[in-house]
C-alpha cells in the first residue's frame, strides 16, 4: 500500500481499478503487467509494429512517387528493422521474461540498440540512431492509439491514471465506465480537473509521478477530497474508505435537511449562500446542496473544452440552460477570465515572461474585441431568460471598468437596432481580486451594481504569493491580516454606496472563515456546491452580535498564526464536529 | 541426407562505398539475403571479429563495417552458390553509390 498527496480539483471518493494511460512524448515508466497478461501484452506490441510498418510502407510509396525512389527507399531501414525477428525478438523476450509493458520493452531495447550505434567510431553510422528511435516513436505512438482505442471501449469501471489527460484522450473516453482520474502533473485548471468536475467524479493531480508507480489492473482509491491517492490498499484502508462512503451518504442525508432551511442567524441575520459553477449541469447539484444561486460562474471552461474558440450561440446555449436549470434564480456570469495558465500560454506565439501581471482576463478581451462582443452579444440575448448577472473579472483601474461598460453598451444598441429583446437593466458588477481594485472600491463603487471579492487572486496579488509554487506556498494565507483589511474595507465601501459585496473565492466555502466574514458584514458567500450545508450550519448556530465581537478581535491581531489559532477556538464552540 | 543441401559456401569481400554500410545498403543486402534459402553468415575479419546473420539488418547494421572493412560471407543451404556470388557482387558494385 502506498499513499501519494497531490492537488484535490474535483470532490468525491472511488476504489476502483486503475488504467493508466501512456505519454506519447516521454520517457516511458518501467511498468509491470500480470503474468496473465503478458501474452496479451505481447501481441499488442505484435499489432502495434504491423500497424507501423503499413504506415511506413504507404510512406513510401507515396514519397516515392512524389520526391523520387531514392529519398523513399529512407523508409525501407526502418521496415527492415521493424521486420527483424533480431529487433523484435528481444523485445517480446523482454515483456514475457521481465513481465513489463510492450512500450516499456520496446523502449529498452531500442536504447539497448542505441548504445550500440553511439558506440561506433564511424560518424555516419552512429547517426543511425536517428533512425532507430524514430522506430520506437511510431510503435510507442500505435500502442499508445491503442490504450486510446481501449478508452472508448471499456468493459468494467476503472479510473484513469495519466501523466496529463489530452483532449484527444478524454474525448474519447467511455464516459459509463471512467470513475475517477488522477495524473502526474496539473492544477485548478488543467484539462483533466475541468473533465473531472464536468463529468462529476473525484480527480486528484500534481501526484508526481504516479504513472511509474501505478501498474494497471492495481486497486487504487482516488480521495477527491483530501487530494489522496491510494495505491494497492490494505484491508484496513479499504474498510476506512467503505466506512467513510457510508458515513459521507448518512452526513449527506443530515445536511439535505439543511438544505431547505435559510442561511439566518439565530437572531435573524440573513445572508445568501450561493455556489461556484463552471458547467451550467452543476446546477442542479448546486441546488441539491441548498444554493440560493449562482453566485460565480466562470464562462472559460466554454473555451477550455473546446480546441476552436466557441460562437456566440455557444455562449447563447450555456447561459439560457443554466438560466433555466435556476427557474429565475440569480445566476451571476463572469466574463472570460483566461490567461496565466497552460492553455492560453500554449496557444501564445510568444509565452509571457509573467502570465499573472499578464495579459490576462479582462485585459485580454480589450485586446480581443470581437470576442469580447460576442460573450457579452451572447449575455445579453439570455438575459430575458432569468435573473442574470454580468461581472467583470481582474479589474485594476477605473478605464477598464469604463471601457468594459462602454463595449457593453455598444452591444445594447447593436441588439436593440437588431430589434433583439435584451435586459437593459442587467446588474453589472466587477470582481474585486487585485489590491488596487479593493483599495479603491469606494471609487469602483460609484459605478457597479456589485462586488465579487476573488479571494484567491486578491491574496496572491496582495502576498505576492504563487500558491502553485511549492516553496512559497505557505506564504499564501487568507488570514493575513493585510488581506482581511482589504476584505473588510471592500465591504464597508459596497455597504455605504448600497452596493452588494459577495466573496466568491475559497475562503467563502472554508467554515474556519464563516464567522469572520459574517461579522464583517458580508452579504452573499459564493462557494463550491459541497461546502454550503457546512457553512450555512455555522451561520445557522450564531448570532450576528457575535460573528461582529469575532470580526472586531480578528482585526486587531497582527499575525495570521493568531487569527487562525482564534477563529478555530471560535468555530469549535459553535460546531465542535467542524475541525 | 541430399549432398546439395549441405554447401556451405565461403566467400571475403571488401566494403568499397564510402559510407561504409549504412542504412540503405545494409537494407540492400539484407532484402537480397533474404531471397535465398540458404543461411547467411557475415563475419568481419581484423581485430575485433563480430558475425551477423545476414538476413537480420539490425545485426548487419551493429557490424559497422566501414569502409575498407573485410568481410567473409557465408552461405549454408542448396542455394548457398548463388546467394553468396550475388551479395559479393552487391558489395562490389558499391551497392551502387559514387
Amino acid at each position: 500500500m502506498e499513499i501519494k498527496k497531490g492537488i484535490p480539483v474535483s470532490p468525491g471518493v472511488v476504489i476502483s481499478t486503475a488504467l493508466v494511460l501512456d505519454a506519447e512524448d516521454l520517457a516511458v515508466p518501467k511498468r509491470h503487467v500480470e503474468p496473465s497478461a503478458v501474452e496479451a501484452e505481447v501481441a499488442r506490441l505484435r499489432d502495434a509494429v504491423s500497424a507501423a510498418i503499413r504506415d511506413l510502407s504507404a510512406l513510401r510509396s507515396s514519397v516515392s512517387s512524389q520526391y523520387g525512389k531514392e529519398i523513399g527507399s529512407i523508409f525501407d531501414f526502418h521496415i527492415g528493422v521493424l521486420a527483424d525477428p533480431s529487433f523484435i525478438g528481444p523485445i517480446e523476450a523482454e515483456i514475457r521474461q521481465q513481465q513489463v509493458t510492450a512500450a516499456y520493452a520496446l523502449s529498452t531495447v531500442a536504447r539497448r540498440f542505441a548504445g550500440q550505434f553511439l558506440g561506433m567510431q564511424d560518424k555516419y553510422l552512429a547517426e543511425r540512431v536517428k533512425d532507430i528511435y524514430d522506430v520506437e516513436r511510431r510503435v510507442l505512438h500505435n500502442l499508445a492509439g491503442q490504450e486510446q482505442e481501449s478508452l472508448a471501449h471499456l468493459e468494467s469501471d476503472v479510473v484513469v491514471i495519466a501523466h496529463d489527460l489530452l483532449p484527444s484522450q478524454t474525448a474519447a473516453l467511455d464516459r459509463r465506465h471512467v470513475k475517477g482520474f488522477a495524473t502526474d502533473v496539473g492544477g485548478r485548471t488543467s484539462h483533466t480537473a475541468i473533465v473531472a468536475r464536468a463529468l462529476g467524479i473525484p480527480a486528484v493531480v500534481g501526484l508526481g509521478n504516479i504513472t511509474a508507480e501505478v501498474s494497471g489492473g492495481d486497486t487504487v482509491i482516488i480521495d477527491g477530497d483530501r487530494g489522496l491517492l491510494i495505491i494497492k490498499p490494505d484491508a484496513e484502508q479499504l474498510a476506512e474508505y467503505q466506512e467513510f462512503e457510508r458515513k459521507r451518504e448518512r452526513l449527506e442525508i443530515e445536511l439535505a435537511r439543511l438544505r431547505d432551511e435559510p442561511a439566518v442567524t439565530l437572531d435573524g441575520h440573513a445572508v445568501s449562500l450561493q455556489a461556484n459553477i463552471e458547467f451550467p449541469h452543476e446546477i442542479e447539484d448546486a441546488l441539491k446542496h441548498g444554493a440560493e444561486g449562482i453566485g460565480l460562474y466562470r464562462t472559460e471552461f466554454l473555451y477550455l473544452t473546446s480546441e476552436k474558440e466557441p460562437s456566440e450561440e455557444d455562449h447563447y446555449r450555456a447561459y439560457v440552460d443554466a438560466l433555466q436549470r435556476l427557474e429565475g434564480r440569480p445566476l451571476v456570469i463572469r466574463t472570460l477570465d483566461l490567461g496565466a495558465d497552460k492553455f492560453t500560454q500554449a496557444r501564445q506565439t510568444t509565452p509571457e515572461r509573467n502570465p499573472f501581471l499578464g495579459d490576462r482576463s479582462i485585459r485580454m478581451c480589450l485586446h480581443d474585441i470581437p470576442m469580447f462582443k460576442r460573450q457579452l452579444r451572447a449575455i445579453m440575448r439570455a438575459s430575458v431568460a432569468g435573473d442574470a448577472r454580468l461581472m467583470f473579472p481582474m479589474i485594476s483601474t477605473l478605464m477598464e471598468l469604463r471601457q468594459a461598460k462602454m463595449i457593453l453598451k455598444d452591444v445594447c444598441e447593436e441588439l436593440e437596432d437588431e430589434g433583439v429583446p435584451f435586459r437593459a437593466d442587467i446588474p453589472v458588477g466587477m470582481m474585486i481580486e487585485v489590491p488596487s481594485a479593493a483599495l479603491m472600491a469606494n471609487n469602483f463603487a460609484k459605478e457597479v451594481n456589485f462586488f465579487s471579492i476573488g479571494t484567491n487572486d486578491l491574496i496572491q496579488y496582495t502576498l505576492a504569493v504563487d500558491r502553485t509554487n511549492e516553496k512559497v506556498a505557505g506564504l499564501f494565507c487568507p488570514a493575513h491580516p493585510a488581506v482581511l483589511m482589504l476584505i473588510r474595507d471592500v465591504i464597508r465601501h459596497g455597504q455605504r454606496n448600497n452596493v452588494s459585496v459577495s466573496v466568491c473565492g475559497e475562503m467563502a466555502g472554508e467554515p474556519l472563515y464563516t464567522l469572520l466574514l459574517l461579522g464583517m458584514g458580508l452579504a452573499v458567500f459564493s462557494m463550491s456546491a459541497p461546502d454550503v450545508p457546512e457553512v450555512k450550519k455555522i451561520i445557522r448556530s450564531t448570532t450576528m452580535a457575535h460573528a461582529r465581537q469575532v470580526s472586531r478581535k480578528v482585526m486587531s491581531f497582527d499575525s495570521e498564526r493568531q487569527v487562525m489559532h482564534y477563529l478555530r477556538e471560535e468555530t469549535r464552540k459553535i460546531i465542535p464536529e467542524v475541525f | 541426407m541430399h549432398p546439395q543441401t549441405m554447401a556451405s559456401v565461403s566467400r571475403e569481400v571488401v566494403i568499397a562505398n564510402r559510407l561504409g554500410l549504412h542504412a540503405r545498403p545494409a537494407m540492400q543486402f539484407v532484402d537480397l539475403a533474404n531471397r535465398f534459402r540458404s543461411s547467411v553468415r557475415v563475419e568481419t575479419l581484423g581485430d575485433k571479429p563480430q558475425q551477423a546473420d545476414g538476413k537480420s539488418v539490425m545485426q548487419m547494421i551493429v557490424l559497422a563495417a566501414v569502409e575498407g572493412t573485410r568481410l567473409r560471407l557465408t552461405a549454408e543451404g542448396d542455394d548457398a552458390e548463388e546467394a553468396v556470388a550475388k551479395l559479393a557482387e552487391l558489395i562490389e558494385s558499391k551497392f551502387g553509390e559514387e
